[in-house]
């Protein structure tokens, strides 16, 4: 048995709304798990139920090889990260630290200790003694991560505790949490909804839709083998163009061109999936993209045209070729990267 | 700095309405000072006269009443413990009222909420002689019990602490629990603390409440030793009690004074916790 464990875990709000459906999942110790998804498909919901925050409908959860279904949450020994950090508003940062250690009775030494070094390692030793309300956005998520750090917890949990953050601290703060986790070591849980700061995040991770656990993989395996429509367009910036096609005798037509010998038995309506970066420009053109726009980023540019029947596509080209507004392209798919879903049920089928 | 019109015109209305709270006061205080006879005969004064000392040394000292035994002293230390025991229980009881309709999902919640907030259709005076016999039979006329008990219940405080808890985010007690708080310490902890100010609003609103009850104390006490001031307002200076004698105003008048300083004192002392509230959102 992992060190977390969910079998078959079900949620189902008294409202009726069903949050979570039969989920299963395994974090192993010291994993850095994230929980990727749109808003509103469940990933906080589950997150909770390992908090003890919400009942379990149905279905179990073991940690550190123990069934937790039951246990109220002050005893399971798992620390959350907030949203909004949920600090608490009339304690000074030291007291909020110490709080948890005070709950469990620990002499005043040893928390004195604890905490002290906790706010090292999250460099908020200066600001011990000032109430929340005097601190920065970036200095609140920093005694949030140390108020779960000073506990030294079976678990961690984080709830999209960056999208509170301006851009530039969000990615410093994510850094800052991957490494954190890395030297503290502590398996952690970690919930967003942008699929960039789970890519950067995750040892493994899953992506969650309308509460099912669509895929569960590291970052690179979901990238280069997303196992479902959803998955493929979720993951990946800027998102993978979809072409209507239809499949016949291995030959899948689109709109403008054909692709022979495909690796698949599959035949009828298809969504034919090819990421903007996995596309060259070459003579013996497969698709012809009209350029209406070029974003430059300095290292790539993003192009943004149209086919022939007028269908939004993008290419990702190195930022050192220059392409002009109107321009035509005939572009190739590099080394037959392209994907191939059901379009009836979303499934992969190449 | 220009000076508006308007803000001319909004300090005269400011001024005028200081004026109406103060002079009042101020006529009383005057008055409390002169001998009866001058107050009589010249009506009431502004400048303070030289009968000061005497009148109020005779007010808090004299023995009044049938028993010849209670003074005014002893007056203002009950209707202190009255309004004290009165105040204290209303907010504890309250708070911890209000904690539990907001903070334990029970099917009767709401309800038993609404039957609470109808109570505020029935104050003490209208159910009166019920709470005299509930009181009675239990043994608990004639002592500071009996005085406080059937009024320490409170729809209008409970609201508005069930108002303010309604407010504190859901996470600050979820992220209390996964820091192993359990119900009491969540109360003791977080909800007491961050309702600083409410409670020092609400002790003051009681406090003022209790100490001007008048109905009930007369209903309840039958021994003098349980007078309260407002009682001994009606009691003690009336002209029936004074007999032939001239009727006392002066002392009337610095009994006035001396009955408003313990509400004033509560209000004074927790200022502070209001002030701070204000200039300091914790929340
Ligand atoms: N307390 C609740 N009562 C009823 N429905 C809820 C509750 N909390 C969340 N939901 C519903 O459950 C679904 C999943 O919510 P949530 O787990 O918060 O999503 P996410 O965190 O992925 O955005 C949503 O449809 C949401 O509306
Ligand atoms: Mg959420």
């Amino acid at each position: 048995m992992s060190f977390l464990d969910l079998k078959n875990v079900t949620k189902i709000y008294p409202n009726g709304t069903k949050a979570v459906h039969e989920t299963s999942l395994s974090v192993e110790e010291g994993e850095f798990m994230v929980f990727v998804g749109p808003s509103g498909c469940g990933k906080s919901t589950l997150l909770r139920m390992v908090a003890g925050l919400e009942d379990i409908t149905e279905g179990d959860i073991n940690l550190d090889g123990k069934l937790i279904n039951e246990v109220d949450p002050s005893e399971r020994d798992v620390a959350m990260v907030f949203q909004n950090y949920a600090l608490y508003p009339h304690m000074n940062v030291y007291n909020n630290l110490a709080y948890g250690l005070k709950n469990r009775g620990i002499d005043k030494e040893t928390i004195e200790q604890k905490v002290n070094d906790a706010a090292k390692l999250l460099q908020i030793s200066d600001y011990l003694q000032r109430k929340p309300s005097m601190l920065s956005g970036g200095q609140r998520q920093r005694v949030a991560m140390g108020r779960a750090i000073v506990r030294n917890p079976k678990i961690f949990l984080f709830d999209e505790p960056l999208s509170n953050l301006d851009a530039k601290l969000r990615i410093q703060m994510r850094l800052e949490i991957k490494k954190l986790q890395q030297k503290v070591g502590v398996t952690s849980i970690f919930v967003t909804h942008d699929q960039v700061e789970a890519m950067t995040l995750a040892d493994r991770l899953a992506v969650i839709n309308n509460g099912i656990i669509e895929q569960l993989g590291t970052p690179i395996e979901i990238y280069d083998n997303p196992k479902s429509l959803f998955v493929a367009g979720f993951i990946g910036s800027p998102q993978m163009n979809f072409l209507d096609g239809n499949i016949k005798n291995k030959t899948l037509s689109a709109e403008g061109f054909e692709i022979k010998d495909i690796d698949s038995d599959f035949e009828g309506e298809v969504k034919l999936g090819i990421r903007p970066e996995h596309l060259s420009q070459s003579e013996n053109s497969l698709i012809n993209l009209k350029v209406d726009l070029v974003e430059q980023l300095g290292s790539d540019n993003l192009v943004y045209g149209q086919l022939k029947d007028k269908k939004d596509f993008c290419y990702r080209c190195p930022g050192n070729l220059t392409i002009e507004k109107g321009a035509d392209l005939s572009l190739n798919i590099e080394n037959n990267k392209y994907y191939i879903f059901d379009k009836s049920t979303g499934k992969r089928v190449n | 700095m220009k000076i508006k019109p308007l803000q001319i015109i909004a300090h005269i209305i400011l001024i005028l309405g200081v004026l109406l709270m103060v002079v009042p006061i101020w006529i009383s205080f005057a008055s409390s000072s002169h001998d009866s006879v001058t107050i009589l005969t010249e009506g009431m004064k502004f400048h303070i006269g030289d009968q000061l000392a005497r009148n109020y040394n005779e007010v808090l000292n004299e023995k009044g009443g049938w028993s010849e035994e209670v003074t005014a002293a002893k007056m203002f230390i009950n209707s202190f413990i009255m309004a004290l025991g009165i105040a204290t229980l209303k907010v504890v009881i309250s708070a911890m009222s209000a904690y539990a309709l907001v903070y334990y999902r029970f099917k009767l919640a709401v309800p038993i909420f609404w039957l609470i907030f109808i109570t505020l259709l029935v104050p003490l005076e209208v159910r009166i002689f019920p709470s005299y016999k509930i009181v009675s039979d239990l043994g608990l006329t004639n002592s500071y019990t009996g005085l406080i008990l059937p009024l320490v219940a409170s729809a209008t405080a409970t609201f508005f602490f069930r108002q303010f808890y309604k407010t504190i985010p859901d996470e600050l007690l979820e992220s209390a629990k996964l820091d192993g708080a359990n119900a009491w310490s969540f109360f003791i902890d977080f909800l007491v603390p961050l309702s600083k100010t409410m409670i020092a609003a609400m002790f003051i609103f009681m406090f003022v409440y209790g100490y001007s009850q008048y109905l009930w104390p007369l209903i309840m006490t039958t021994a003098e030793e349980y007078w309260t001031v407002v009682m001994g307002m009606k009691i003690i200076y009336t002209e029936s009690y004074e007999g032939v004698a001239l009727p006392r105003t002066a002392e009337r008048f610095a009994y006035i004074i001396l009955s408003m300083i313990p509400p004033v004192l509560v209000v004074v002392f927790l200022q502070k916790w209001f002030i701070k509230g204000l200039i300091q959102t914790e929340k």
